[in-house]
């Protein structure tokens, strides 16, 4: 096998790890990376060296905002979970609440915060996977962060419905 | 105390968490912190959260990756399940006569059933379907190979030159001769850095003059129009905004109404001319 493809398949369960924390989903997170390794070896040829890693969560990351925005343009039944029924694991930082609280932000900031605190990639390398300035990676973290802690504090001020 | 000669930003104590702070800054952070209990509480917060998100989803990346994810599976059956469930769902409407199947998933279509200007457009997306997601073969005969346009122009008898989408850092890949509704057809694909792919159909078509019409299906969509006894179709992502500045340009290319594209041209000049007649 080439560099290039062992340098993809090394990757393989990081990009799994990501888009499963994305996406919550296990199989919707393998279509995802299986898509992304395909555009990847279809495209060894247009890769001319550089940092392997950011180039693939690049695409991982472009295709799931194609698949969101392609949800958003459909009439969609219905994709809220209920959130009648009481938190029943507390407020405490379990997994589940973890999970929800993340489900709370908007996708660029999910992306900033997965990619930097699973993910271990560099502001910098955030910034060129989103196509954006540094700063706005931070202000995207920031913003991130201090929703999530509000939700854990219960404050939960997304979650408010107008009955 | 310390707050006079080391004030700490908001950005910094993020730097602080995710060890992106400048080493000589780290003594000031701490220092700050010593003395900020609102602060040190933020970072501590922030730590428990990232510990959290990690303990949840960091055994994904110890399990096995699952057979269909590994690269020589990938490259052996050369295109994956999503373009082979394409081709079959293309075949299908093939078989099946297009207006019944393509009337579920298609937005946009206002031609009568069997409209052979919508057929095109029909075949070529069915064409753009099961050749983008080839990863060994999406193309016949590659860009590099000079005789790729003098063959398919003699083929579909016409002078066929190029629409050049270097202007959307597009570059061709290749082409390749299919069968059409009224004789051979040709198929362009053109690529980006990221992997997106374009085509560009053309087939004789004799019909009226025909302005762009949009078709969607599922995520990828054309354009097709009609000019001078051809009838041409860009297919893409189903992004009708960006599909149609496709479109345009190449329609203006081909009128050569369009301003020669700027700079880094490449070997395959653009542009155009039917003398089909």
């Amino acid at each position: 096998m080439s560099s290039f493809r062992q340098d993809v398949e090394t990757n393989v369960p990081a990009l799994r790890r990501y888009a499963r924390a994305l996406t919550r989903d296990g199989e919707l997170a393998d279509d995802l990376v299986q898509d992304t390794l395909v555009r990847a070896l279809r495209s060894e040829h247009l890769f001319h060296g550089g940092e392997i890693r950011s180039w693939l969560f690049t695409i991982l990351t472009n295709l799931n905002r194609n698949r969101l925005r392609s949800l958003a343009r459909r009439p969609s039944t219905s994709t809220l979970e209920d959130n009648d029924a009481p938190d029943s694991a507390g407020p405490e930082a379990g997994g589940r609440d973890i999970e929800r609280a993340l489900d709370l932000l908007v996708d660029d900031q999910k992306q900033a915060l997965l990619l930097v605190v699973l993910e271990g990639l560099s502001y910098r390398e955030v910034a060129e996977v989103q196509g954006v300035p540094i700063g706005t990676v931070m202000s995207r973290l920031a913003r991130a962060r201090a929703q999530i802690k509000a939700y854990l504090d219960g404050e939960r001020p997304v979650l408010r419905r107008v009955k | 105390m310390t707050d006079r000669e080391s004030p700490v930003t908001e950005d910094e104590l993020h730097a602080f968490v995710d060890g992106e702070l400048p080493a000589d800054r780290n003594a000031a952070v701490e220092a700050w912190l010593a003395s900020h209990p609102d602060d040190a509480a933020r970072v501590a917060a922030w730590k428990v959260q990232a510990d959290a998100i990690r303990t949840r989803f960091g055994s994904t990346a110890h399990e096995a990756v699952p057979s269909h994810l590994k690269i020589e599976s990938l490259l052996r059956s050369g295109r994956n399940w999503r373009a082979i469930a394409a081709a079959i769902a293309a075949a299908a409407f093939l078989i099946g006569g297009v207006a019944g199947w393509m009337a579920r998933d298609t937005t946009e279509v206002t031609a009568a059933p069997g409209d052979p200007t919508d057929q095109i457009a029909q075949y070529a997306l069915a064409a753009h379907k099961l050749y983008i997601g080839e990863i060994r073969h999406p193309v016949e005969v590659g860009a590099t190979e000079s005789h790729l346009t003098p063959w398919l122009s003699r083929r579909l008898g016409t002078s066929l030159r190029l629409p050049d989408f270097s202007a959307f850092d597009m570059k061709l890949l290749g082409g390749r001769l299919l069968p059409g509704e009224n004789g051979p057809a040709a198929l362009f694909m053109y690529e980006n850095g990221n992997g997106d792919r374009i085509t560009f159909y053309c087939t004789k078509l004799p019909a009226q003059q025909m302005s762009f019409r949009y078709y969607q299906s599922d995520n990828v969509a054309a354009i097709r129009w009609v000019v001078g006894d051809y009838g041409y179709v860009v297919s893409g992502p189903a992004n009708k905004m960006r599909l149609k500045e496709f479109a345009r340009a190449a329609f203006e290319q081909l009128e050569n109404r369009a301003p020669p594209p700027p700079a880094n041209r490449s070997s395959t000049e653009p542009v155009i001319s039917r003398r089909g007649t």
